[in-house]
């Protein structure tokens, strides 16, 4: 099962290796992670999304309180959450088909952020759903390059 | 008219430091250590740790140089599993740093508290390739409960306050300290931070929620009443907590069998009829076969580990109910499903548990119980006159004395010292249960003759594990440490040698300390007696180092010379030519269950 992890922990250098290598050294693959600092300089926070069974998961949140520089692991999966994730695609386009990529990305709300000969890049900001939709309805289009930010997530309460 | 002469050096011992006095980042730690209550350290000087080296030798601490870092950390391994207190550390950068590695890992997989402090190239310099830089942080993560990188002198009094409340609270581990050379030579006001305050951190916060009305401890007390073939399954957590009397109050009450782990052992006293001993792969037969038996278990500060589950399919078929007391959540449903978890310090949990319990009479258990350990003791017999490692033991055991501290490396002679020392009283056994490091016998005993100065500190060890630490003898002989060493020589790797014979068709490959150049690849005629001459020399290795030792070769010399090097005074050591194929049982295979237990040769 898919579990979105939650990190508050010291912004301070060498706690991202800390995380990673807890992660590695058991063999726990991570999906993705996502790192910036919150409204509270000293505090960085964490998206964590990895893939394991329930005991798996337990073991991992365990593993991370205990980390002395972690303050605070949240499982969002079992809590009301929203979660977003950024992604930037570059698409192949020629004057003919320019206007078919902007309506798609204009019906998934996705924003033009740059356009060149040959080429247009698009930024979403939704679920993984949708984002996937997105990738699927211009994939025809032929997709340069495609980054995306890893899922981002909060506790709706 | 006047004469010159050249000054004598002039350097006046460590004042303790005011508050808000300027000083370098050297003295600071040394007076932070001073402050932290340090009486004793361990270490081995160099290059970039020689700032504070220059106010060590003033400092009222007591410095033992070791010979080898790595000798210098279990020595602080060994005097923090007597005091309870951390060990401490000092060397320099990189190869002095990874040293002690093995002796970190040691102390953190048995959760020994330790501040091992390491020198560090300038901080202008590290990540360059410096002479002697080692990315000690990197290096020291995975096997420590914490560490620093000091960037800033004004950190330095908090981070070894933190270090040494990291280290000894919530489940204990080693933290390193790493100290780069600019940052000690830098100068800063001294302030000493009066309370600790981490906020990652708060064990205290588990500690202080237990009590008689914790929903967990009601239920687990309702099921220790409730269970019919209970069996409590003590580790070395119970030694650390210092839960030993609530541990033994608990199996006196309730009459629950108690068996223990490696390093459990002492937390309940073996000579009581409820005592089990070990359990696990080189446990007693009555041990496995209680746990295997019991409906109810009751884990306390101990983590059902592989050596102790086998086959985890097979473990406990019939328990209806696991209890786990641990301070360390990630130990409890790691590798065996909770059913009642309590987590928290298992004096406190213990206590708690006992202000709900009420005397229980299990006497069919009982019975069960003493059947099996009369049926199938520990043996000893043996029917010949030669020098059994048992035999040793046993002869130690009783001549030195209820008082004594023991110390083990790592082997064959380990499981004898689990099965034939009679474990009486807490922080008295030290092994290297986790990690298994051969080599930590000597220097741990050093450290804890060091702790316990009183009482005698008997090491015994192996052939092979003494060499991996000899050097520490010259360590033990010139600050007078009259540690007592016992060396049951078999002339083998014994342990990996016992598996060779079991699991690999008795092909000795590298595990004859006999074997010598001249030597076939594949020795086809093992112990045949044809064999080349044992080197080295271990009584004369010992007295170069200015020890008094012994060779014993017959069986009537064992108790005489166990009662000289009793009498006398300074470090002692005996080199016992034992028996070179005995083998430890009873035996479990690894990963498998309590059905496959051997007991002997004769049942292969």
């Amino acid at each position: 099962m898919r579990h979105v992890i939650s990190a508050q922990v010291e912004n301070r250098f060498g706690v991202l290796a800390h995380i990673a290598g807890l992660f590695a050294a058991r063999g726990y693959n991570i999906e993705s992670l996502a790192v910036g600092p919150t409204h509270d300089p000293s505090i960085s926070r964490m998206t964590i999304v990895v893939t394991g069974s329930d005991r798996v998961l337990e073991q991992v949140n365990k593993q991370l309180n205990k980390l002395i520089d972690v303050i605070r692991v949240q499982d969002l999966t079992a809590e009301e959450h929203v979660e977003r994730e950024l992604v930037l695609l570059r698409v192949k386009s020629n004057p003919k088909t320019r206007g078919e990529i902007a309506q798609i990305a204009e019906l998934f709300d996705a924003r033009i952020v740059d356009v060149r000969p040959g080429a247009i890049t698009l930024m979403i900001a939704d679920t993984q759903d949708r984002i996937t939709a997105l990738t699927e309805m211009v994939r025809p289009y032929g997709i340069h390059e495609l980054v995306r930010s890893g899922s981002l997530a909060l506790a709706r309460t | 008219m006047t004469t010159e002469t050249t000054p004598k050096p002039q350097h006046p011992p460590l004042e303790p430091a005011t508050e808000g006095q300027v000083l370098s980042g050297a003295e600071i730690l040394v007076q932070s250590l001073m402050r932290a209550g340090v009486d004793v350290a361990f270490g081995y000087p160099g290059g970039a740790i020689m700032d504070t080296f220059h106010f060590l030798n003033r400092s009222p601490i007591e410095f033992i140089l070791s010979r080898h870092e790595q000798g210098a950390t279990h020595m602080a391994d060994g005097y923090a599993r007597v005091t309870g207190k951390a060990g401490v550390v000092i060397v320099t950068s990189g190869p002095g740093a990874t040293n002690t590695i093995t002796g970190i890992a040691t102390a953190n997989m048995d959760s020994v508290p330790l501040v091992v402090i390491t020198g560090q190239v300038p901080t202008t310099m590290v990540g360059n390739d410096a002479f002697q830089e080692a990315d000690v942080v990197g290096i020291t993560r995975p096997i420590s409960k914490h560490n620093y990188l000091i960037n800033d002198v004004r950190d330095v009094a908090r981070v070894v306050r933190e270090a040494f409340h990291i280290a000894t609270t919530g489940r204990p581990g080693p933290v390193v300290i790493d100290f780069p050379k600019d940052v000690q030579q830098a100068q800063t006001a001294f302030h000493w931070p009066e309370s600790v305050d981490i906020r990652g951190y708060r064990p205290d916060r588990l500690e202080k929620k237990i009590s008689p009305s914790h929903p967990m401890v009601q239920k687990a007390a309702k099921a220790i009443m409730r269970a019919k073939r209970p069996v409590l399954y003590v580790g070395g957590g119970a030694v650390i907590a210092g839960a030993s009397e609530e541990v033994t109050a608990l199996a006196r009450r309730c009459q629950i069998p108690v068996t223990t782990t490696l390093t459990g052992l002492g937390a309940f006293p073996e000579d009581d009829p409820l005592s089990l001993q070990m359990l696990g792969m080189h446990g007693t037969e009555y041990a496995n076969y209680a746990v295997d038996q019991c409906d109810t278990i009751i884990a306390v500060g101990a983590r059902f580990d592989d050596r102790v589950t086998g086959k985890i399919a097979e473990f406990m078929p019939q328990c209806e109910c696991v209890i786990h007391i641990d301070i360390d959540p990630s130990s409890i449903s790691k590798n065996i499903q909770v059913d009642i978890p309590i987590t928290g310090d298992a004096k406190a949990c213990l206590a708690a548990l006992l202000e709900l319990v009420e005397p229980t009479e299990r006497s069919e258990w009982a019975e069960q119980v003493l059947a099996w350990k009369k049926h199938h003791p520990l043996r000893e017999e043996f029917g010949d006159d030669e020098i059994h490692p048992q035999r040793v033991i046993s002869a130690i055991d009783e001549i030195a004395g209820p008082d004594k501290i023991t110390v083990t490396d790592v082997g064959q002679h380990q499981m004898w010292a689990c099965h034939f020392i009679t474990h009486l009283r807490p922080r008295s056994w030290l092994s290297s249960g986790g990690l298994g490091t051969m080599g930590y016998g000597l220097p741990a005993a050093i450290g804890a003759k060091v702790a316990a100065p009183d009482r005698a500190v008997w090491c015994i060890s192996g052939d092979g594990g003494i060499q991996m630490n000899m050097q520490e003898m010259t360590t033990a002989a010139l600050n007078e440490i009259a540690v007592k060493v016992a060396v049951l020589n078999n002339q083998y790797l014994g342990m990996v040698r016992q598996w060779q014979q079991l699991f690999y068709g008795r092909n000795y490959s590298y595990t004859c300390l006999r074997r010598r150049s001249i030597c076939e690849k594949v020795c086809r005629d093992p112990g045949s007696g044809k064999c080349q001459a044992y080197l080295p020399n271990i009584v004369a290795m010992a007295e170069a180092c200015g020890w008094q030792a012994q060779r014993v070769e017959r069986r009537a010399g064992i108790r005489d010379a166990i009662q000289w090097a009793e009498e006398t005074p300074g470090p002692v050591l005996l080199e016992f030519s034992v028996h070179r194929e005995d083998n430890v049982w009873p035996m479990i295979p690894a990963g498998q269950g309590v059905k496959k237990m051997m007991r002997g040769m004769e049942l292969i």
